[in-house]
């Protein structure tokens, strides 16, 4: 480890979530969440502008040479946490985080960080091929002449984004190609349980693409960390937002003549209820401190981050829907909203089975015993 | 006088520490110098064998102490409770008669608060105390009391009115545990060790001076104890300081330091298993080769990101402290993950030893460690409060739910009890 792990947020950082917090509570109530779950892009390009030209949003982890603010992952999870909070639909995650976890690592100096920081495209990352694979192995898409030829599955904001990064074979291994024309390319919208991420297949029939960089399975592996502990972030936020509301409302409904708030068997599940919240906080804010002090194990700590979050995540979500009792089940609730981004976060970058798998497999390599393998 | 800093007490210490400490002293000659200094307990009050020093003054003193290996005063056990519950709730003659003794070490103390009857409702205590001319009279019984056996004094709770309200009938004393009426039986545990014992009081004997704050106040008492022990639990998380070995010279004193340390940590021996022994999961794993087996390493990744989490859970609560903010949820879980830590830890090594986990002394695993964590994890989640007291704390302190009804109002004597 080279840095030492920060435990409390400064109080710049505690300033900047209080900022952030203020603007998405007015900007992106759920009225509005709602109303973007009914449109074609799914966000809201005046809102965007807004967290663009007022809070500097899309450049917030991009070198400033580059245009950007220059701030660490920790203020870039920062900003997940509380767009995770709001569940304010956005191309905040795979244009400022995914995009710009891909290009930090394989391509700092590429123009299109620029064109990122100052809001003038939005970036999707074309990764997947199948429904699991997050490992270089599987990509068969691949680029000949500068024509990509392949399918790429849960693109993220895919079908609306300006710019494609796409992660293809080519004859030096795997390269990173980025994809600006809308020439020999189909993006289709996929139908989704969560409408707050909107995912495309694209498929690519020699579209013509430019070289950023070529890919190290080390640098995927960096990539993977960085999008998980953003996501890790961002999940976290839900998680609190979820537990704010099911506490508020166990105070105010009332059955047999007492709110469900003072029952102990409500009491009981509140209390574990905040423990894995706080868990779940401990984990991904150590992850996102451990990008910034450049921790050597930072594949572990995303694992684990990503992992207990996750649980946490689809607990709190089934805990919240259960102490509402029926409501919570109804389409004009909020909780279903919440509880739907949980389970498309829970697979995203991996299930938690893998990512703890993951753990283990670093586990392994770095022990000095090595041990027996069954 | 010069000025207070870590500087100028570090010097003065040192400096001290250079003409007095002898490793070859006995234990009680160096520790009543300490007392007569100042050093024993810089933290107590200067009118009381202390420098009134603050949490950053003393550690300069054990760095220093710790720098050349010399003795410091006695600290383990229940000792250190019974003196802060004296300090601030004792007469003149009381602290004058235990505190010097408790530094030297000469007297060690006991915790008589627990009952068969009253264990999460500490305050339902039904040994009782009777004034009868210038003695108080004392029946009762009480448990889980640790090193009652080797125990002079005694804390002692005890209901002197049985018509008050059930926490304002009970009463403080300081009872000496060397007397015939007082009858101390080890517990033992489903584990086999006996780290507790029972205590019965039949017509036990406490001299009227003995009784600590005011008749009717014990509660009160009881919880500054209780305060304390819940301080002192927090900081025996931290972390130990550096210290070079090489700079320490060996005496007499150090064996006879070891003698005591042995008799007074005996009891604790198997609390680190009861914890769960995370330590031990991932070595086990991959020496067994278990850690090929799909689902031990799912089991053993939950483990370790408990822990992981639940550490910095509770680093979290103290950067929060130190940055002078107000403390959030986080500063009072830490007794509950334990819980949940211990019981996944406990799951894991039982996939590792697999049939193993059925062996316990030298057949088993670990010289018998994974047997005995497996039997001794289920203490974890009851004492110092189980679980669902803790529960119930978090819920109502933490995040301001409505308290329990309560049914234990009225005279003590009409209440519902074992």
């Amino acid at each position: 480890m080279s840095g030492a792990i920060n435990f409390a947020h400064t109080e710049e950082q505690s300033l900047f979530r209080d900022s952030l917090r203020k603007f998405l509570h007015a900007a992106s109530p759920t009225s509005r969440v709602r109303q973007m779950q009914t449109t074609e892009s799914g966000f809201d390009p005046q809102l965007w502008a807004r967290m663009n030209q007022e809070l500097a949003l899309p450049g917030i982890a991009i070198a400033e040479s580059q245009g950007g603010s220059g701030f660490g992952w920790v203020e870039l999870c920062i900003a997940a946490e509380e767009t995770g909070y709001a569940l304010t639909p956005s191309p905040f995650f795979a244009s400022s985080v995914m995009a710009v976890a891909v290009l930090n690592t394989i391509a700092p100096n590429d123009p299109l960080l620029a064109r990122l920081a100052c809001g003038e495209v939005r970036a999707a990352t074309a990764l997947l091929e199948g429904p699991a694979g997050w490992q270089t192995e599987c990509f068969t898409c691949r680029v000949n002449q500068h024509r990509a030829v392949g399918v790429k599955q849960f693109v993220i904001d895919g079908a609306t984004a300006d710019v494609l990064l796409v992660f293809a074979a080519d004859a030096e291994g795997i390269g990173l190609y980025v994809l600006e024309e809308a020439t020999a390319v189909e993006r289709q919208p996929l139908t989704v349980i969560d409408p707050t991420r909107r995912l495309a297949r694209v498929t690519f029939t020699g579209a013509p693409v430019r070289i950023a960089g070529t890919v190290s399975p080390a640098q995927f592996e960096r990539i993977i960390d960085l999008c998980s502990i953003a996501l890790a972030n961002e999940m976290v936020g839900g998680i609190s937002r979820l537990f704010d509301d099911t506490l508020a409302f166990t105070r105010l409904r009332v059955q047999f003549g007492r709110t469900i708030a003072s029952f102990q068997a409500i009491k009981h599940r509140m209390a574990e209820l905040l423990l894995q919240v706080e868990l779940a906080r401990s984990a991904a804010y150590y992850a996102a401190q451990a990008v910034d002090a450049g921790a050597a194990n930072l594949s572990y700590v995303a694992s684990l981050a990503k992992s207990t979050v996750s649980d946490a995540y689809i607990f709190t979500a089934q805990e919240a829907i259960q102490l509402h009792g029926g409501i919570g089940f109804t389409w004009d609730h909020d909780t279903q909203l919440w509880f739907k981004r949980a389970k498309s976060s829970e697979v995203l970058f991996g299930t938690s089975a893998w990512h703890r798998d993951r753990m283990i497999r670093h586990l392994e390599e770095n022990s000095v015993a090595g041990g027996k393998r069954a | 006088m010069s000025e207070l800093t870590a500087e100028n007490v570090r010097q003065e210490v040192r400096a001290w520490l250079k003409a007095n400490w002898d490793p070859n002293l006995s234990l009680v000659a160096w520790r009543n110098k300490l007392v007569d200094a100042g050093w024993g307990q810089p933290e107590w009050p200067t009118e009381w064998y202390g420098r009134g020093f603050s949490a950053e003054l003393v550690r300069v003193i054990e760095q220093e102490f710790a720098r050349i290996g010399a003795v410091s005063g006695a600290k383990s056990g229940i000792r250190l409770l019974a003196a802060a519950t004296l300090l601030e709730h004792g007469t003149d003659d009381h602290k004058r008669k235990y505190l010097r003794r408790i530094i030297t070490g000469e007297d060690t103390w006991c915790q008589l608060f627990s009952e068969p009857g009253s264990g999460s409702d500490l305050a339902g205590s039904t040994t009782r105390a009777d004034l009868q001319g210038d003695n108080w009279i004392i029946n009762g019984q009480k448990v889980w009391t640790t090193s009652a056996h080797h125990a002079d004094w005694g804390l002692l709770l005890a209901r002197t009115d049985w018509d008050a309200p059930k926490h304002k009938g009970l009463t403080f004393f300081v009872i000496d545990m060397h007397q015939p009426g007082v009858v101390v039986q080890p517990l033992k545990q489903m584990n086999g060790h006996a780290s507790f014992n029972q205590v019965f009081m039949t017509d036990a004997v406490v001299a009227r001076e003995n009784l600590v704050s005011k008749i009717g106040n014990g509660w009160a008492v009881a919880m500054t104890t209780l305060a304390h022990e819940r301080r002192r639990a927090d900081g025996l998380r931290s972390g130990a300081a550096d210290v070079d070995r090489q700079a320490i010279v060996r005496g007499s004193i150090h064996e006879e330091e070891a003698r005591e340390n042995a008799t007074v940590m005996a009891p604790y021996t198997w609390y680190p298993q009861r914890a769960g022994r995370v330590d031990l999961a991932l070595p086990q794993a991959l020496a067994t080769g278990r850690v090929g087996d799909p689902v031990v390493r799912q089991e053993l990744a939950k483990l370790l990101s408990l822990a992981s989490a639940a550490e910095w859970t509770a680093r979290r609560a103290r950067a929060t402290q130190q940055a002078g903010k107000a403390q959030g949820p986080e500063g009072s879980l830490g007794k509950l993950v334990a819980s949940h830590v211990a019981r996944q830890a406990q799951k894991v090594h039982t996939l590792i030893a697999d049939m193993n986990s059925m062996l316990s002394g030298s057949d088993g695993p670990e010289n018998g460690i994974i047997a005995e964590i497996l039997v001794s994890v289920p203490a974890v989640s009851i004492a110092g409060g189980t679980d669902e007291i803790q529960r119930n704390i978090i819920a109502e302190r933490v995040l301001d739910m409505p308290k329990e009804p309560r049914f234990d109002e009225g005279p003590f004597r009409d209440i519902p009890r074992n």
